[in-house]
């Protein structure tokens, strides 16, 4: 299971005591289980410190967040995480990220590597299953991180901008994979993203958030049935609507 | 076979014929200007006076038995031995305090000040506590050789430890990597090691330098250091040389094979460490 129950949350950013930044200010939001929400928004209005929020690494100044009414104050292998920026660990080889959180939980090295293997071919990525991350292209790396989350069979899989670095097709590609993985796993997916049409192709539901501080500025239903076809009409109405929304927030 | 090591002496020529014009400047300033073996011994006595060690007997105490091997031998075992005392000594202290530091910040701030405090003084200036704490013997050696590797040690794990990378941390947390003890072991240690290296490396430096000196007080009768003072008082300044000369090829053996080590451990994952 993987509700979310985001309440009245709020994170102040202190330098000191005058100044701060308001990076969210009383966000709420009911996420249903196996659901799958983008969020979209002007570059720093919160879309990281939500998700550290969800995921227990950083700690609201106000309000509070449940996953399946357990309320959240640390980081737990229920709630993966794919980080914007580059997180494997440089000293491990592609296989031994993978296999870290399974090994955590103590199965045995042996069967934790059959089952990566597995994530490995999702990613594409079979070849390099020995390599150290300096030997692989950033697009690559990131392809390890979502195969390294997705091991760890998490209830709750938080993306922040996971395919921010990919070329088009490449990209196209893992969202496909994405979207198949999420139906095979029963997962709920948080999923950052600057591009309208990741949002418009993947989303269950589009939320999309206020220039700083974040606030949520409108939550969009997206009733098309998947696969949805990137050209079709109604697609791009739903896109066009979703820029103009960010169109006026990015005024501000 | 031939050919290839032919190749490599060709390529390091400059650095070949750069030491043998100094060997022969030597020979030819302390044949021609100085005059003087006992102020300045030419290379052929210290060559001569190489010979003279290297033929002789010494006896090396080992579990139990007198092993007859030669002087030369039983004086870098005896060296190796002081200086093995005092570097593991600092690792095994050096380390885990270094780690504490770096981790946990409230105890940052209770070791500093006594670190900061004691770092500055010179490690020989232990001499004098070392004798009267430890005594004349190998573990008093290895005590002034502990006090002059330990900081590098501490310093360089600290620092270590201070830099993991943030994001690394983070993730492992997410990954349901997160107790302390499972953070320091699988995330903290791997990313610092390369700094803790380097670290003992420095240590090892500083560790030989102070040889010499910390086997100047009589804790035995043998080690490279201890016979540089016996022959200086027998005044035999050629045998002086050859010691000094023996101390400095093995101290740069030393951080070579180390420096291999490190390389051939590091090389998987980090291409070209700089040390
Ligand atoms: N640890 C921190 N200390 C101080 N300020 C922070 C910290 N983390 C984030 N902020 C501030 O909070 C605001 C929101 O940051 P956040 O990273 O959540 O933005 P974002 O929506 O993810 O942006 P982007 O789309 O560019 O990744 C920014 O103004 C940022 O400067
Ligand atoms: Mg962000």
């Amino acid at each position: 299971m993987g509700r979310v129950k985001i309440r009245g949350v709020s994170r102040k950013f202190v330098k000191d005591e005058v100044s701060g930044t308001l990076a969210l200010d009383n966000v709420s939001l009911d996420i249903e289980d196996k659901e799958f929400v983008c969020f979209i928004g002007p570059s720093g209005c919160g879309k990281t410190t939500l998700l550290r929020i969800v995921s227990g690494l950083d700690l609201p100044d106000a309000g509070e967040v449940f996953v399946d009414n357990e309320r959240i104050l640390s980081p737990g292998p229920k709630r993966g995480m794919v980080f914007q920026e580059y997180s494997l660990f440089p000293w491990k080889s592609v296989i031994d990220n993978i296999i870290f959180g399974p090994q955590m939980r103590g199965t045995r090295k042996k069967d934790a590597i059959e089952e990566a293997q597995k994530y490995l071919e999702l990613v594409g990525l079979e070849q390099f299953r020995d390599s150290y991350p300096h030997e692989l292209s950033g697009g690559m790396k990131q392809r390890v991180a979502i195969a390294r989350a997705l091991a760890n069979e998490p209830e709750v899989l938080l993306m922040d901008e996971p395919f921010g670095a990919l070329d088009a097709q490449t990209r196209n590609t893992l969202q496909h994979e994405l979207l198949s993985i999420w139906q095979k796993k029963n997962i709920t997916i948080l999923f950052v993203t600057h591009s309208v049409d990741e949002a418009v192709f993947l989303a269950d539901r589009i939320v999309i958030m206020t220039a700083r501080p974040g606030k949520i500025k409108e939550i969009i239903k997206v009733d098309i049935p998947r696969l949805r076809d990137r050209t079709s009409l109604e697609v791009n109405q739903l896109r066009n609507r979703v820029l103009k929304l960010l169109a006026e927030e990015q005024k501000k | 076979m031939a050919r290839g090591r032919f190749q490599k002496l060709k390529n390091k020529g400059v650095e070949i014929l750069s030491v043998i014009s100094a060997v022969i400047i030597w020979q030819l300033v302390a044949d021609y200007i100085v005059r003087n073996r006992f102020f300045l011994p030419s290379f052929t006595d210290v060559a001569e006076a190489f010979l003279i060690t290297v033929s002789r007997q010494g006896i090396f105490p080992f579990m139990g038995m007198d092993l007859e091997l030669p002087v030369l031998l039983v004086d870098t075992l005896y060296s190796l031995m002081h200086f093995s005392i005092g570097l593991v000594a600092a690792l095994v202290i050096g380390i885990p305090v270094g780690m504490i530091m770096g981790w946990f910040r409230s105890l940052e701030r209770v070791f500093d000040p006594i670190i900061e405090i004691i770092r500055p003084i010179p490690p020989l200036a232990w001499i004098p506590f070392a004798i009267i704490w430890i005594g004349l013997n190998p573990f008093g050696a290895g005590f002034v050789i502990f006090v002059g590797a330990l900081f590098p040690i501490i310093i360089n794990t600290f620092t270590g430890f201070k830099s993991v990378p943030r994001i690394y941390v983070e993730a492992a947390k997410v990954l349901g990597c997160t107790a302390d003890h499972d953070l320091i072991r699988r995330i903290a240690i791997p990313s610092a090691l390369p700094s803790i290296a380097a670290g003992i490396r420095i240590a090892m430096g500083v560790g030989w330098m102070c040889l010499v000196a910390a086997e100047m007080f009589g804790v035995s009768r043998n080690g490279l250091g201890f016979k540089i003072w016996h022959n200086y008082y027998l005044h035999r300044m050629d045998f002086v040389l050859v010691y000094m000369l023996v101390l400095g090829f093995l101290g740069l053996l030393i951080d070579r094979a180390f420096r291999s080590y490190l390389e051939e451990k590091f090389f998987k994952w980090r291409t070209g460490v700089v040390m």
